[in-house]
């Protein structure tokens, strides 16, 4: 048994390792990554929302329901350590 | 909690520095380096500070358990508030720019991330501040 999830494991970091060669080199602009979405928020964010900073306009007016997701989130956990924790009075 | 005059004095002179530091963060998202979510947690450290310092009651003197609810539901209320404006000025959820184009009024939108992002941060505050709470109360110690 050991020596199959052994041979498992080995095979898959063979492959893994065989197609990072293939992955785009660290900072390289021709990467598909860095290519169409990330120049079109440079170039579009300062007319479309007005502010300096691209990483602000991203997230609260690009992606902005999902920063309203996010602060839900921190706001359940807070309510459930309160419901879990607070003993005795009322919210 | 044992006296200590070094650490009451230093935390007295350092919070409010810490809350004036937290509101620049937040207001400074649009602009630079910050945000709402960075600078709610600031303004909570200073609290966090002030329990460390001087004791659970204190903090609850100033910011009690009801308020620190209120606070928590007013951040998501202004967030939300904000979407729902832009939902009836004739746009989809939180698409600001409809509310420039109708009032006319430069630089609205970026006014608007500043009002989200400010509700973010009371948001942050207020529940870090509560988790902390919670967890340092003893258990009817405090209301």
């Amino acid at each position: 048994m050991k020596v199959k999830a052994l041979l498992a494991v080995l095979f898959i970091g063979i492959i893994l390792f065989w197609t990072v060669e293939d992955m785009p080199a660290f900072g390289d602009p021709e990467a598909p990554a860095t290519q169409y979405l990330g120049i079109l928020y440079i170039e579009s964010a300062l007319p479309d929302i007005g502010i300096e900073n691209i990483v602000t306009a991203i997230l609260a007016s690009y992606r902005g329901f999902d920063t309203l997701g996010e602060v839900v989130v921190i706001f359940t956990a807070g309510i459930s350590v309160t419901l879990l924790l607070r003993r005795g009075g009322r919210l | 909690m044992r006296e200590n005059v070094v650490i009451r004095t230093v935390s007295r002179l350092a919070v409010p520095f810490i809350q004036v530091f937290a509101l620049y963060v937040i207001v400074h998202g649009a602009l630079g380096a910050g945000g709402g979510f960075q600078g709610g947690v600031v303004f909570a450290s200073s609290f966090i500070l002030m329990i460390v310092a001087f004791g659970l009651n204190s903090v609850r003197k100033r910011l009690s358990n009801k308020w620190i609810v209120v606070y928590s539901v007013l951040g998501i209320t202004i967030y939300a508030g904000i979407g729902l404006l832009c939902l009836f000025m004739g746009g989809n959820y939180l698409e600001y720019g409809v509310i420039e184009a109708i009032l006319g009024i430069p630089h609205l939108h970026g006014y608007l991330l500043d009002a989200v992002e400010i509700g973010i941060g009371i948001t942050v505050m207020a529940v870090m501040t509560s988790i902390l709470c919670d967890m340092a109360d003893k258990g009817g110690e405090s209301s």
